[in-house]
């Protein structure tokens, strides 16, 4: 997760990767998921993050987390 | 209380820079609330999702463009309007109102042409398929004939028989003006001899007197010098028939096939850098006359644009009737507008307008039309917002061959309307029923009935 360390992330959900120079955007439930994975949090816990702060069943926010999680690797960010 | 959930996305941003699609994220973002001042909100309550819609202002205008920039350039000119690009009989009035006579390839586009009011002599009928009946019709009532293929030759000379006295005609040709693909299955060709050999055929029978030459080298042509080329070929041809054979060519009719702003998939430049403006065409193709015709012979110049001058005038509106995630993790949309609407966007990408500010990341998305076919897909790449079901999205510029090659498949087609220069609507070709795609058949009496009855059938296997 070192790296998700290195990122800057505004409220907004835009995020810079000094290493590289490139930017990102995510959303609102994005923004949810990238905090929980830099604090270290577990998937389940980032599940019951989303479902706190948004209209969510846990089985739809747990399939878009990994799903998410997948596209930070592709990103080489994982 | 919880907020919306919105599913979660990170994208890469990558705006200033040229990507494959060749736009930058406010692509996706443009936004269109009318359509030369009616709204779309107003268009779709009155006349449905989804609607094709022209502007009859644009038309005028770009028609007026194109004709200013070839008649300030050359003394004789003339437009014949395409009918397959569109045969909507209001916008073929509007294109004979502003001073087009007519260009058809088959006997129904002739038989459109004179229904509505076009003479005979004002038509010019082109294509590889003329029936001897269609033939005979067209020449008796002084259409501009151009011959496509050898067989043709006999054709006419048997209309010639008949007459008793030489029959008029063109010869269409094709070669190579430097461009790829060269269009070669239309006409003949100059660069072999085929042409020549045919002129030869035509003046021993002494049955047919060649006045115009006529040649299409292509759709979509890029660059303006090969139809500089084409006049060059032209003209030099034309005074080989007059040197050799007496045939006094009067007109030359150069087709068409001038770019509209749509953009070809694959095309790695945005349209508005790609196509050069109308000027830069004519001032090739005349200038190319001019240096090739001799002193005082000023042949008619034809003209046969379609898309030039069509395409930028029409819309299609089309609702987002469904959201879905597909697996690999694109957004996707089904719209109640597909191929059968598009049949152009298997080679097009069209610009997509929203009908609203929609707040959200941009994602590439695909957008399905409503056909049970997988290749029924009107857009793939672009990036659009999250939209809500309901969305309305406008595609441009759609105006050119769409309404003539729609297919009727298991859909409807919808209205079609004209906002006229004041801003009135007109609905110019209504949306079908039933009665539409029934009224052609028939059932035969034996296989009819009121209600199904299945306690018959035959069980088991399939004999």
């Amino acid at each position: 997760m070192n790296r998700l360390h290195q990122l800057a992330i505004n409220d907004e959900g835009f995020v810079f990767d000094p290493t590289t120079g490139e930017s990102f955007t995510t959303n609102p439930t994005g923004l949810t998921i990238l905090q929980g994975l830099r604090a270290q949090k577990s998937p389940s816990q980032i599940v019951e993050d989303l479902c706190a702060d948004f209209e969510v069943q846990p089985e739809d926010a747990e399939r878009d987390i990994n799903d998410f999680i997948d596209v930070l690797r592709t990103h080489k960010l994982i | 209380m919880k907020k919306i959930y919105e599913k979660p996305v990170f994208i890469k941003l990558e705006s200033g820079f040229m990507n494959k699609f060749g736009s930058s994220p406010y692509y996706a973002r443009k936004i269109r609330k009318d359509i030369d001042g009616v709204s779309i909100d107003q268009l779709v309550s009155q006349f449905g999702s989804p609607l094709f819609v022209y502007s009859e202002a644009t038309l005028r205008r770009r028609y007026r463009e194109m004709f200013t920039a070839f008649n300030t350039r050359y003394p004789h000119v003339t437009f014949g309007w395409s009918y397959k690009t569109n045969y909507l009989q209001a916008i073929c009035a509007i294109m004979h109102q502003e001073g087009s006579i007519a260009e058809v390839v088959s006997e129904m586009e002739y038989d459109k042409a004179r229904r509505l009011g076009v003479e005979g002599k004002d038509i010019i009928f082109n294509g590889p398929f003329k029936s001897p009946f269609a033939l005979q019709k067209a020449l008796s009532e002084g259409a501009m004939v151009n011959l496509d293929h050898f067989d043709e030759i006999y054709d006419i000379e048997r209309v010639a028989d008949a007459w008793g006295k030489p029959v008029k005609i063109g010869i269409r040709l094709n070669m190579d003006t430097g461009i790829h693909p060269q269009w070669s299955r239309f006409g003949l060709n100059l660069d072999s001899g085929q042409a020549m050999d045919a002129v030869k055929r035509i003046a021993s029978g002494g049955k047919i007197a060649i006045n115009g030459l006529h040649c299409h080298i292509g759709t979509y042509i890029l660059d303006p010098s090969a139809y500089a080329r084409e006049v060059e070929k032209m003209v030099c041809f034309a005074y080989e028939l007059e040197d050799q054979f007496g045939f006094k060519i009067e007109y030359l009719d150069i087709g068409g096939g001038f770019p509209s702003k749509s953009r070809l998939k694959g095309m790695y430049l945005p349209p508005e850098v790609a196509i050069s403006p109308i000027d830069d065409y004519a001032e090739r193709i005349t200038d190319a006359l001019y240096r090739h015709l001799r002193p005082g012979d000023f042949p008619r110049l034809f003209l046969e644009s379609g898309r030039w001058l069509i395409d930028e005038a029409g819309y299609l509106i089309t609702s987002v009737v469904a959201t879905k995630r597909l697996p690999d993790g694109r957004r996707s949309y089904v719209a109640d507008a597909g191929v059968n609407l598009l049949y152009t966007s298997y080679w097009y990408k069209y610009t997509i307008e929203l009908d609203r500010e929609i707040q959200g990341v941009n994602e590439p998305a695909v957008i399905y039309g409503p056909l049970c076919m997988n290749i029924d897909i009107i857009d793939e790449g672009s990036l659009l917002p999250p939209l809500d079901r309901g969305t309305r999205l406008i595609f441009s510029p759609v105006g050119a061959y769409n309404v003539t090659q729609w297919m009727q498949f298991i859909e409807y087609r919808p209205n079609v309307v004209l906002i006229g220069d004041a801003g009135q609507v007109d609905v110019i070709r209504e949306k079908e029923d039933l009665n539409d795609i029934d009224q052609r058949e028939r059932l035969p009496e034996r296989l009819k009935f009121d209600t199904l009855d299945t306690s018959h059938a035959p069980t088991g296997a399939v004999r």
